[in-house]
């Protein structure tokens, strides 16, 4: 009899662990998925930012033509790839940062720089650039905790995750502008 | 936008992570930026006004100091209420594995959280007992900021992920245009050691040892000694014969810290390990002191590998008083350095860094998010605000 009880106590306390932990571990998986929601939601921000400085550029007249044109045409890639799947995005952005690059060389930027207007527009690109590679790395740095927690075996058994897809890192070309950094 | 930050440290005793945190909070506001320090503070009265009182400090050992934090139910809930009436955009704590009150803001907070790791520490320290704790209120962080590479380096270790790497600010012209100490003006070689004379790692012990040395060749050198600990106990340990060349500053004030850096020809850093960063060498540069250093991984980066200050190898006494002779011998190299330390420096002028800080918040906050309470699994909290409520 007493046997059993004792059998019994102890089970009701494995249990109890057991939730604790899980509940935990539940909350703990929460506050990941909240914060690589809005750390991507803060990516979005900075990716339209540089778009339409990007376009804002190419429509100054500040530029030649030819460059004008091939940012303008990367800039609006960027801008309606926002409804497509994130792969697709992720290379409409690289896209854009690679026309950026190619627009933008050293000699550029010096006489852009020249007039009061291109100079802020400059100032607006570097910082919105600089922004996104801030915001890609805290991104990809939530998901990469995300998914650490979400391969624990307790994790997978007690389906803890629910619904919620498996995170993905963003991967693109994020480097600014080389003349733009040394300026 | 509207910042709070997190100290946690004491506010009323100087130190790195403290002066960081008051510089950060001056920049921003220089930036037009609405800023609130929390932090643990001894005496309330004389606090600038964007501190708040986090409660009273308790001293304990930790990281190989004494360091005074706060923690228990009632700073946590100060936390809470700060957090609650704070209505903040960002808030940006300060080496949250310290046990005090930036940890706790994590905890009870969410939002658009950002965490700056200032040190380095022991692994398996800080992975002991508490730490599996410590870690849901960490990974609500969404923006990480190292002030060094061996601060990036041990946040890795302990998190993994990748933290940015954003250098200590200095406020340049505050060191520059400083006054020199009463009664210190450029009649005698001097040099300045700064530092807790009780803390092996400072490396008070291997300059005493290098001072006999340094006298013979240099016998009218003044060797200034600023930092709290027992003068006394430090008298008995130094050599013989030297006593009369050495003066103790004993516990200064920030402000007569930058004041004795203006008032030496070098300043001697034989720090044997623990420092991560090295601010206290971009301060001297800042009051444009010639810089001797032992050759820690992060002193060398300060200094450039010896470009901007020289440096001598660790816990060696011989090379410590060779460096001190050449360099007190020969203005022209010290010019030369001085000079050398004078461009370097511009590169932490926190009018510079506060730039990188504010990118690094404008990239975790998305438009209209505001830092408010997080109660979700907290008994405790539950509890307290119910309190308060009624």
């Amino acid at each position: 009899m007493n046997g059993w009880m004792v059998v019994g106590v102890g089970l009701v306390v494995v249990v109890l662990l057991v939730g604790a932990y899980l509940s935990m571990t539940a909350g703990r998986l929460d506050h990941l998925h909240r914060r690589i929601d809005s750390s991507s939601l803060a990516l979005d921000a900075q990716l339209l930012r540089r778009s339409s400085v990007a376009l804002e550029l190419a429509a100054s007249g500040l530029l030649d033509p030819a460059s004008s044109l091939l940012l303008a045409e990367a800039a609006h890639e960027a801008r309606t790839s926002f409804d497509e799947p994130p792969s697709e995005r992720a290379m409409a952005e690289s896209d854009l940062t690679a026309a950026l690059s190619a627009a933008l060389d050293a000699d550029d930027i010096a006489e852009v720089a020249l007039r009061e207007s291109g100079a802020e527009m400059l100032e607006e690109l570097d910082a919105s650039c600089r922004r996104v590679q801030l915001s890609r790395r805290f991104l990809n740095d939530g998901v990469r905790a995300c998914r650490q927690l979400r391969r624990q075996r307790m994790v997978r058994l007690f389906r803890l995750a629910g619904h919620t897809p498996w995170p993905d890192t963003w991967e693109m070309d994020d480097t600014p502008p080389p003349g733009l950094v040394d300026r | 936008m509207r910042v709070g930050l997190v100290c946690p440290y004491a506010w009323d005793v100087p130190g790195g992570v403290r002066s960081h945190v008051a510089d950060l909070a001056v920049a921003l506001g220089d930036h037009g930026h609405d800023v609130s320090v929390l932090a643990p503070v001894d005496d309330p009265r004389d606090l600038p006004s964007y501190v708040v009182d986090g409660g009273r400090p308790i001293a304990v050992r930790y990281n190989g100091s004494v360091a005074r934090l706060s923690f228990g139910v009632k700073a946590t809930r100060r936390v809470r209420n700060w957090i609650r009436e704070g209505d903040f955009d960002v808030v940006h704590v300060h080496e949250p594995v310290a046990p005090s009150l930036s940890i706790l803001a994590l905890w009870v907070a969410r939002g658009p959280l950002v965490a700056t790791w200032h040190s380095s520490h022991d692994r398996s320290r800080i992975m002991a007992a508490g730490y599996y704790v410590g870690q849901t209120a960490m990974e609500k962080v969404r923006g990480r900021i190292a002030v060094s590479e061996d601060a990036r380096r041990t946040m890795v270790a302990h998190l993994g992920g990748d933290a940015v790497l954003i250098p200590n600010g200095v406020r340049v012209s505050a060191f520059a245009s400083r006054e020199r100490l009463p009664g210190m003006e450029a009649d005698r070689p001097r040099a300045l050691f700064l530092g807790r004379m009780d803390e092996s790692r400072k490396g008070l012990a291997v300059l005493w040892e290098a001072l006999p040395a340094v006298l013979e060749a240099v016998p009218d050198l003044q060797m200034l000694v600023a930092g709290p600990g027992d003068i006394d106990e430090a008298r008995d340990e130094m050599p013989d014969g030297v006593g009369h060349c050495v003066e103790f500053l004993g516990f200064i004030s920030d402000e007569d810290k930058a004041r004795a850096l203006r008032s030496v020809d070098v300043y001697v850093a034989p720090h044997t390990g623990g420092e991560s960063f090295g601010i206290v060498l971009v301060e001297a540069m800042a009051a444009q002191a010639c810089v001797l250093a032992s050759d820690l991984p992060a002193f060398r980066r300060v200094l450039e590998d010896g470009r901007s200050g020289r440096v001598f190898p660790n816990l060696d006494s011989a090379a410590l008083a060779r460096g001190l002779i050449d360099l007190l011998s020969d203005p022209t190299l010290r010019r030369e350095y001085v000079r050398q330390g004078d461009r370097r420096v511009r590169e932490f002028d926190w009018d510079r860094v506060v730039d990188d800080v504010i990118a690094v918040y404008e990239s975790v906050h998305t438009v209209g998010e505001k830092v408010t309470e997080d109660l979700r699994g907290q008994i405790v909290g539950r509890l307290s605000s119910r309190g308060e409520g009624s």
